[in-house]
């Protein structure tokens, strides 16, 4: 496939130029052309005013597979220390949707860890759990876990896999899509079936995370992506739910590296950031590193934690473990109070599923006000301090 | 020994901006630059080659103007570079990247890989493991130290959500990178003549021997559907007035919230 301009019905206005995220079109002679950086995104196609910009399919394109012999949503529910950890309930309470909106069953695939985790999958909305409990899975490598869910994948053919975008499921997932011959979308923050194809839509950030995109797979199986934690929500937690543990053996499997030693290192502002009811988060707009200070204040007083904006951690204000984003942690608190952050999607995706968000910006137009429930247009030297005055008053 | 580094060039992000207007991004003036995570990567190997006198050879797929990136590679001491560039390797997702980056690879010789965690324009930490798995070698994904290295062998710290892991691997293998690792040098002056002077070698579909279907659009299982910006809360509540009544209603909204 290529996107081509029809030259008859370009103007050459340049609303495509202005639109492509790779700068690739230009005007040349009064009429766009399109060069070699273009990555098919067809962002120019939807902005072209005359219908000008089209796409055309060339000698060997795929067009269609027969795809009807996968069935079923898988989730791998990972498992540290022999306990599966709290992104596979999520991924759950998200597969469960989607098995029943495909009229489907749910799975779960287990490696490691044991009989009774195999059985809370189930009830936590599973109708079948895989599960493997040789020693081979106990410390995470990644070749032991991608060859044995490659095997199982071989084996029952699901529509679709889900993980968690964590740092085992990032690591070793793009191995099985890579054996597999399939796509893989890292980090969706929705997930949805199409309506009428039954694929899977993927939406993720794109681009440094300044937009959002919607990835398909349209001809490959099994359509497979990874989810961050604290993205989708639990499902219903069900103590009679009924459902089969299928045994699987781990005969053949092997790998080259070796886990020697694991060393816990729990940095205690990571944990309270994820943890915490209210999150006091400040970006580039402090213009300082002293405006941290000011909001370790007011975090206190609240009974919260500190976050950042990547900005604010590139200007080496704050420290890594601060930051809330795509390259960051993702959080969902209470309450999140963001302070001079201008909302960049990279940052967005991070935190818009916090139940109450407070923008306090300078500027109006800051895309922060777009996911807020409360704006406040004003500098956050005079509102901030003026808060932290009248909380302590308050206190008093 | 022989290393290979795989570098992406990508636009700085941190200067891409959304127009509100047209919700579409704003490129314009934006440089491109070696991604930040495989400078980190490229200053692991030439860590490597100082103290083994390791070859180091960078690697990089893209269009024709990703040389400049290379460049760069060069003078900060890279010994040899490749640019994988073909109009066929166009609109290539994670999938199709890697299987390029694997059929050019085997062409070189490896001992040791060294990639980014991620690139930061697609985020998405798939292209390493994949050209690993493509190669059969094992990898380790997101390495904070490189504790030991020797022919056969290598020991290195890898990053996990509550601390670390101490993992060892025969080599060849593939190695991911975080920015703890190390601090990337400057390029030298000597390195910057070098840089000036040097032939870039091209390796086209041809050269690494890919076939069409395996690359490109073509090889891609994922495709773009669309791209969009965020959608906005529809029942935001702006507080305005003067600071004092600012401060005031969003104490008055905090009790409510039962947060003081």
């Amino acid at each position: 496939m290529r996107i081509v301009v029809n030259i008859e019905r370009c103007t050459g206005c340049g609303q495509c130029v202005e639109s492509c995220p790779f700068t690739s079109i230009e005007i040349k002679d009064g009429k766009a052309f399109i060069n070699e950086y273009c990555q098919l995104c067809r962002a120019c196609m939807s902005v072209c005013p005359e219908g000008a910009i089209i796409e055309i399919m060339e000698e060997g394109d795929v067009v269609e597979a027969d795809l009807s012999a996968y069935k079923g949503v898988w989730v791998f529910a990972e498992q540290r220390d022999g306990m599966v950890v709290s992104v596979a309930y999520e991924l759950l309470g998200a597969g469960r949707r989607l098995a029943d909106e495909l009229k489907t069953e749910l799975s779960a695939v287990l490696l490691g860890s044991s009989e009774d985790q195999a059985k809370e999958l189930i009830k936590w909305g599973a109708d079948r759990v895989y599960h493997c409990n040789d020693a081979i899975f106990d410390k995470f490598n990644d070749e032991p876990y991608s060859q044995m869910l490659v095997n199982l994948i071989k084996t029952h053919k699901p529509e679709i896999v889900l993980a968690g975008a964590t740092p085992i499921g990032r690591s070793f997932i793009p191995r099985v899509a890579a054996k597999v011959r399939t796509g893989l979308t890292a980090d969706c923050t929705a997930l949805e079936i199409d309506k009428d194809s039954g694929n899977l839509l993927q939406i993720r950030p794109a681009f440094g995370g300044n937009i959002m995109a919607t990835i398909l797979c349209p001809n490959h199986r099994p359509q497979i992506a990874t989810v961050r934690p604290r993205v989708m929500k639990r499902g219903e937690y069900n103590a009679s739910r009924k459902g089969e543990v299928v045994p699987v053996s781990a005969s053949g499997i092997t790998g080259r590296t070796k886990v020697i030693d694991t060393i816990k290192e729990a940095s205690e502002c990571m944990v309270n950031l994820q943890e915490a009811e209210v999150i006091v988060a400040g970006g580039r707009g402090l213009s300082k590193p002293e405006g941290f200070k000011m909001l370790e204040e007011l975090a206190e007083l609240l009974g919260g934690a500190v976050g950042a904006s990547r900005a604010a951690v590139d200007e080496g204000w704050v420290a890594y473990s601060h930051q809330v984003g795509q390259t960051g942690k993702t959080v969902c608190p209470k309450i999140y109070i963001a302070c001079g952050i201008s909302g960049a999607v990279q940052h967005l995706v991070g935190m818009q599923s916090s139940d109450i968000i407070i923008a306090i910006n300078k500027n109006p137009e800051a895309p922060i006000f777009n996911v807020a429930t409360y704006g406040i247009v004003g500098d956050v030297y005079e509102i901030v301090p003026l808060l932290i005055k009248k909380l302590k008053e308050a206190k008093a | 020994m022989n290393i290979i580094v795989c570098v992406k060039q990508v636009p700085d992000t941190s200067e891409v901006r959304i127009n509100p207007e047209t919700n579409t991004l704003v490129r314009e003036g934006v440089p491109s630059i070696i991604n930040p995570y495989d400078l980190h990567a490229l200053e692991a190997a030439l860590l490597i080659k100082e103290k083994t006198g390791a070859k180091v050879t960078v690697i990089t797929m893209g269009p024709p103007q990703a040389e400049d990136a290379l460049r760069e590679a060069i003078s900060m001491g890279a010994d040899d570079v490749r640019l994988i560039s073909d109009r066929a390797f166009a609109g290539a997702d994670t999938w199709a990247t890697s299987h390029a980056l694997y059929k050019a690879i085997e062409k070189l010789g490896y001992d040791i890989i060294l990639c980014g965690k991620q690139a930061i324009d697609g985020d998405t930490a798939q292209v390493g493991p994949e050209v690993a798995e493509f190669l059969n070698i094992p990898h380790i994904a997101y390495i904070r130290k490189i504790e030991d290295v020797s022919d056969k062998a290598i020991k290195v710290q890898r990053l996990m959500d509550d601390g670390y892991d101490v993992v060892e691997s025969s080599l060849p293998v593939l190695l991911t990178v975080v920015k703890e690792l190390n601090t990337p040098r400057f390029p030298s002056l000597k390195g910057k003549m070098a840089a000036k002077k040097a032939v870039i070698t091209k390796m086209d579909m041809n050269d690494i021997g890919a076939e069409a279907g395996n690359v490109g659009l073509k090889g891609s299982p994922t495709q773009v559907k669309n791209i969009f910006a965020p959608q906005s809360k529809a029942d935001r509540k702006m507080i305005e007035g003067s600071v004092e009544d600012q401060v005031e209603a969003l104490i008055r909204e905090l009790r409510g919230l039962k947060c003081v």
